[in-house]
């Protein structure tokens, strides 16, 4: 992401971006409600048109070569959206024929398998619990194998076991490879998985660096955990 | 499949499995049309020399039909996506907006086809037609429901809800329908009329479809199938050009 920024009239969502997120690491984007998490995420989706600056997927401009930049993507959204048409294994097949994929049973049968969705396959959309949706949204995000995953709050109203689970699936994902770039407001989530966090605040970048970084810069009375971070960075910095 | 195939099967799998809604439906309506008009009218009107009323009228039904159907289907599920949210699912997918405007349009003449030969289906069985230059209505059939195929998705893109939607259907798409010589010849009417007549596309497709079964029409069908296929042009750029921009889509 170069210089990303974004305008709606006289708002400023986005005040100029720029982050590196190296292959294969396990990334957190965090800040407050409206900082901009999602709409930095919505223009490495493809989903806004940045006002100014470009952002590029594995060497893949998201707007000039979005094709090839969209195949290496998988988001997960933040909304709880679904399709009330279809079954969860409809769902997955159709999700993997918009990128071109055919024959995919074997590795929706793995997702589902991971994310706890056996069972529910055949169950229309409709029918599923809240936590179940956010699972098969997960999974529709992997159906093609991508080798960068965007986690937009993937445990929001999510009970522990799914958490734990998903997780678990996730850091699989990340020791083969896959880069991840999660936000969360769960910072204890994010402490415990990202090897390097950015901090949004207004739409600019406040803080840049390793968790370990960010947790040692931090001197306090105790042992600093994330959230000590992340409050005295929002609060020490103007907005 | 490609993404465009996979998105065609997804657009025809949201009205076939609510078949009995998007197509069922819409066939008995055009059914009652025949049977009410065909009874009060049928032994007094005479349009066509030769041509019994019931007969003349169902062509006019069947092409309403395919006009309506083309244009609810684009537009609902288009609005429906949108509304809901679920639209994210391709919006994130390599799919190019030239193939999602095939994927929409295509779908949508299905829905409009499928259920216009339902009505000449369940028509044949107590009217009897000919056939005289089945061709023209083949063309008149498909280009008309690509038309209305597009002017559903400009419709399903413009909408900020659903009824916008219902809207566009009652003061624009069934007037028009309804006005453009399904149930008359515009020759019965007084000249100030027919010449507005004239200026309604849907006229120019009833017609047209018409001179398919009877070889007899208002306008020449050359004429007419030009105007659809420009009218369909223009239509199809403007929504090819809004898609590539993302409008009401991409922010």
């Amino acid at each position: 992401m170069r210089g990303v920024e974004k305008r709606y009239g006289a708002l400023q969502a986005l005040a100029g971006v720029s982050v590196a997120v190296r292959q294969g690491e396990f990334f957190g984007l965090l800040g407050p409600n409206g900082a901009g998490k999602t709409t930095l995420i919505n223009i490495i989706a493809g989903l806004a048109h940045p006002s100014a600056g470009a952002v590029s997927v594995l060497g893949a401009d998201v707007s000039a070569d979005y094709r090839r930049a969209r195949r290496m993507l998988g988001v997960v959204p933040q909304e709880l959206v679904f399709d009330p048409f279809f079954t969860v294994r409809e769902t997955l097949r159709l999700q993997s024929g918009y990128f071109g994929l055919r024959a995919n049973d074997a590795w929706i049968d793995e997702v589902m398998h991971h994310l706890d969705l056996d069972a529910k396959a055949d169950a229309n959309m409709r029918s599923l619990s809240g936590g179940m949706k956010r699972r098969v949204l997960v999974a529709q995000a992997l159906v093609h194998k991508p080798a960068v995953i965007v986690l937009d709050e993937p445990t929001a109203g999510v009970d522990v076991e799914l958490r734990q689970g998903l997780w678990q699936f996730v850091r699989r994902l990340n020791r083969d490879g896959h880069t991840i770039v999660l936000t969360t407001h769960y910072l204890e989530e994010a402490e415990a998985h990202c090897q390097r966090i950015a901090m949004l605040k207004a739409g600019r970048i406040v803080a840049l660096d390793t968790t370990q970084n960010l947790l040692a810069s931090f001197a306090g009375p105790h042992p600093a955990d994330l959230e000590d971070v992340f409050l005295h960075i929002m609060h020490s910095t103007g907005a | 499949m490609t993404g465009f195939a996979t998105l065609l099967v997804k657009e025809l799998l949201r009205f076939w499995k609510v078949a009995f809604q998007t197509v069922g439906g819409p066939v008995l309506s055009a059914l009652l049309y025949l049977v009410i008009f065909a009874q009060a009218l049928g032994a007094h009107v005479r349009v066509f020399e030769g041509v019994p009323y019931t007969a003349f009228l169902v062509p006019g039904l069947v092409m309403m039909t395919v006009l309506q159907n083309a244009f609810a289907n684009s537009a609902s599920s288009l609005i429906q996506s949108r509304i809901t949210g679920n639209m994210v699912f391709v919006l994130l997918s390599p799919i190019s907006p030239a193939e999602f405007f095939a994927a929409y349009t295509l779908a949508s003449m299905a829905r409009g086809l499928v259920v216009g030969l339902g009505v000449l289906a369940a028509a044949a069985g107590f009217v009897e037609l000919p056939a005289v230059a089945p061709a023209w209505a083949l063309a008149f059939a498909l280009l008309g429901s690509a038309l209305l195929g597009v002017l559903g998705l400009l419709a399903g893109l413009w909408a900020e809800k659903f009824d916008q939607i219902a809207a566009f259907q009652s003061f624009l798409i069934v007037p028009l329908t309804m006005l453009s010589g399904v149930f008359y010849s515009i020759r019965s009417l007084p000249p100030a009329w027919q010449a507005v007549s004239h200026l309604n596309p849907f006229f120019y497709m009833i017609d047209g479809f018409r001179y398919g079964f009877f070889g007899a029409s208002d306008v020449a069908p050359a004429a007419s199938l030009a105007v659809v296929a420009v009218s369909l042009a223009v239509l199809s750029a403007l929504a090819l050009q809004l898609l590539r921009k993302g409008y009401k889509l991409r922010t």
